[in-house]
């Protein structure tokens, strides 16, 4: 059985099938990179993945779980973490305090304790703190702490979103679009630490991505969408000399 | 300019950043519990006020400010706490009793109101809350046999520890004053923690809150039953301060002076709820000297520059007429909100950080350190 599987997965707004029965799976400690033209229904696949939508019809496996019918908030619980293609950050907090939201699915205190502020609760909060230390360690953002999101640039957001859902401790990543926005040499280091996230910290990736050099890069294997429906899946040279996709990409 | 060396974890987490903070508030402290024996009882009395603002100003603000839902109906849940404490009194329950009974019987009802309130947004959230405050005012002016009616209630001055405390005393000014101490703290403590990091995500991205693990719906229930129970808690104190309640106390303009307290405030730190309490108790002392002293200035000003006296008169009788119209206290609110939302957003507390840094700064302070900016337009999508 694989590590996660989508199975005949269908999104329709009315006549519309923006997500028409796809079906995938990911291996464990793999990086799976998803490709298309616009509108091609990737980004509706990780809104279904962290339902955000509720499939119209097909189901979701993650380690041999249904998830299908799971609470949006919930899916972070079970160790799927994700960022959004147009940064969704908490704005007018802080970088730290916007990391330590990452961490809420780890937090075990009470309401009461809160109040009180009991050692259990700052207990927990200094774990916390260590944690979200490695993360910023581990990306670089040791200058933005204590800093307002709203006044970062967008270069150094994408990469706070990414810290975000990594202080979480997800099993697998989805990633939409990481290196939207950023210059060569920001989209360089994301896929340097796309592929260290694969290998020091064992998690699996699934990402959306439009920088072919960055999805040869990093990628395991590919998987090519149009029109809601999968056109080819292989390696990323493999799917780039498929007919179909070429003729999806330059309108033959 | 004090540069801080952080070396612990700790040093995040405390309340007290530095020792200029323990001084600082050390005095503020001190001065207010000797404030009593110093201060004119008519003084005193207005702090009593303020406290009791202040108090269900941080319950608002933690509602509105961190979890950022409207709400226009905090009347009523003072309403509901002062209500509970005048009816409890008639049966001899002990005031600690009906304290803790009139929270939490208010927080109960909060939470009732917000589990409709997690389908709606912004102004209709507004809308709901408005309803529901007149729904309260209505029960409380038809429920005789509980409310009293229209007749409303008297309440009795408070029995604790044996003792009658009025509601002039120095214990009643310090039993407030304890009230919205430990009300501050809580707050404190709930944004330093998980809860409140989570209300402040649900205030800035539902849906990243979500995919974060947030329970929203269960956290905005959360947050409508604290801050009402804490709006109940200073509803008790209110209903003693004032000794008599009834329906028309608790109207849709109160609703809107608590929304005044901390919009003019600053909706992000406690400090905001307190100077716009301060603002707020402030208002009616300023409209009764505008009634009894500005037209006799004015007159005066007018007659220095070669005014006669039937002139002078006329001006005398024009300016009274503005100062003492009718509605003249919801006008002068309604130009306040207005000029605050456009040039001062962050409130007073704002407007401090930004003398302060100024200071600190000297000579190298930017206008834009506080400017806000939205550069990109946050996807609508996924609502």
């Amino acid at each position: 059985m694989s590590y996660f599987r989508a199975e005949n997965l269908s999104l329709h707004f009315g006549g519309l099938k923006a997500v028409d029965s796809v079906s995938f799976a990911v291996e464990k400690g793999e990086i799976l990179s998803i490709i298309g033209p616009n509108g091609a229904g990737k980004s509706s696949i990780f809104n279904l993945i962290s339902r955000i939508y509720p499939p119209t019809s097909g189901k979701i496996f993650f380690e041999d779980q249904d998830i299908t019918e799971q609470p949006a908030y919930e899916i972070a619980g079970l160790g799927i973490a994700r960022t959004f293609q147009n940064i969704e950050l908490f704005e007018n907090a802080t970088m730290l305090s916007n990391l330590l939201v990452g961490r809420h699915r780890h937090s075990s205190t009470q309401l009461w304790q809160e109040l009180l502020f009991l050692p259990s609760v700052r207990a927990g909060e200094k774990l916390h703190r260590r944690r979200v230390e490695q993360v910023i360690e581990f990306l670089d953002l040791e200058a933005y702490r204590d800093k307002l999101i709203s006044g970062l640039p967008y270069g150094v957001r994408k990469v706070i979103e990414l810290a975000r859902a990594l202080c979480s401790e997800p099993k697998l990543i989805l990633l939409d679009e990481p290196s939207s926005g950023l210059n060569v040499e920001e989209t360089g280091d994301m896929s340097f630490w796309i592929r260290d996230m694969k290998t020091e910290l064992g998690i699996t990736v699934l990402m959306v991505e439009h920088d072919m050099t960055l999805v040869n890069r990093v990628s395991d294997r590919v998987i090519a969408l149009n029109y809601g429906r999968v056109l080819a899946m292989g390696s990323p040279s493999e799917v780039q000399r498929h007919p179909d996709v070429v003729a999806a990409y330059l309108g033959a | 300019m004090r540069f801080m060396f952080k070396t612990d974890y700790e040093d995040d987490i405390t309340l007290f950043p530095h020792s200029g903070y323990i001084v600082t508030y050390g005095v503020l402290l001190a001065f207010l519990l000797i404030a009593p024996f110093v201060l004119s009882s008519y003084i005193v009395s207005q702090l009593v006020f303020v406290f009791i603002y202040a108090t269900v100003g941080v319950g608002l603000m933690i509602l509105t400010g961190f979890t950022g839902q409207a709400s226009l109906g905090h009347a009523a849940f003072l309403a509901i706490g002062a209500y509970s404490a005048a009816y409890l009194q008639q049966f001899n329950v002990p005031f600690p009793v009906y304290f803790l009974v009139g929270g939490l019987l208010t927080g109960v009802v909060g939470a009732m109101v917000g589990f409709p309130a997690l389908r709606l947004q912004g102004i209709y959230l507004v809308i709901a809350t408005i309803s529901f405050a007149f729904i309260v005012e209505e029960i409380l002016a038809r429920w005789e046999s509980v409310t009293h009616g229209n007749e409303g209630m008297r309440v009795k001055a408070l029995q604790l520890l044996g003792t009658t405390v009025s509601r002039d005393s120095p214990s009643f000014y310090y039993l407030c004053l304890a009230v919205l101490f430990l009300t501050i703290i809580g707050t404190l403590n709930l944004l330093r923690s998980p809860t409140g990091r989570a209300f402040v995500a649900i205030r800035d991205s539902e849906t990243a809150a979500r995919s974060m693990g947030v329970n929203v719906s269960l956290y905005k229930v959360k947050s409508f039953a604290i801050s009402a129970a804490i709006t109940g808690f200073a509803g008790v104190l209110f209903a003693h301060k004032l000794s008599f309640i009834s329906p028309e106390m608790f109207t849709l303009q109160l609703s809107i002076e608590f929304i005044i307290v901390i919009l003019i405030g600053g909706a992000f730190s406690p400090h905001g709820a307190v100077l716009g309490a301060i603002f707020i108790v402030m208002i009616d002392p300023f409209l009764t000297y505008l009634k009894d002293d500005l037209p006799v200035i004015i007159a005066g000003i007018a007659a220095t520059f070669g005014a006669d006296s039937i002139t002078a008169g006329k001006i005398h009788g024009n300016v009274a007429a503005i100062a003492s119209a009718n509605g003249l206290k919801g006008a002068i609110y309604g130009v306040i909100i207005v000029l605050f939302v456009l040039f001062e957003p962050l409130g007073l507390y704002g407007r401090w950080l930004k003398i302060k840094l100024f200071f600190q700064l000297f000579p190298l302070y930017k206008r834009a350190t506080f400017k806000r900016q939205k550069i990109y337009v946050k996807s609508e999508r996924n609502r």
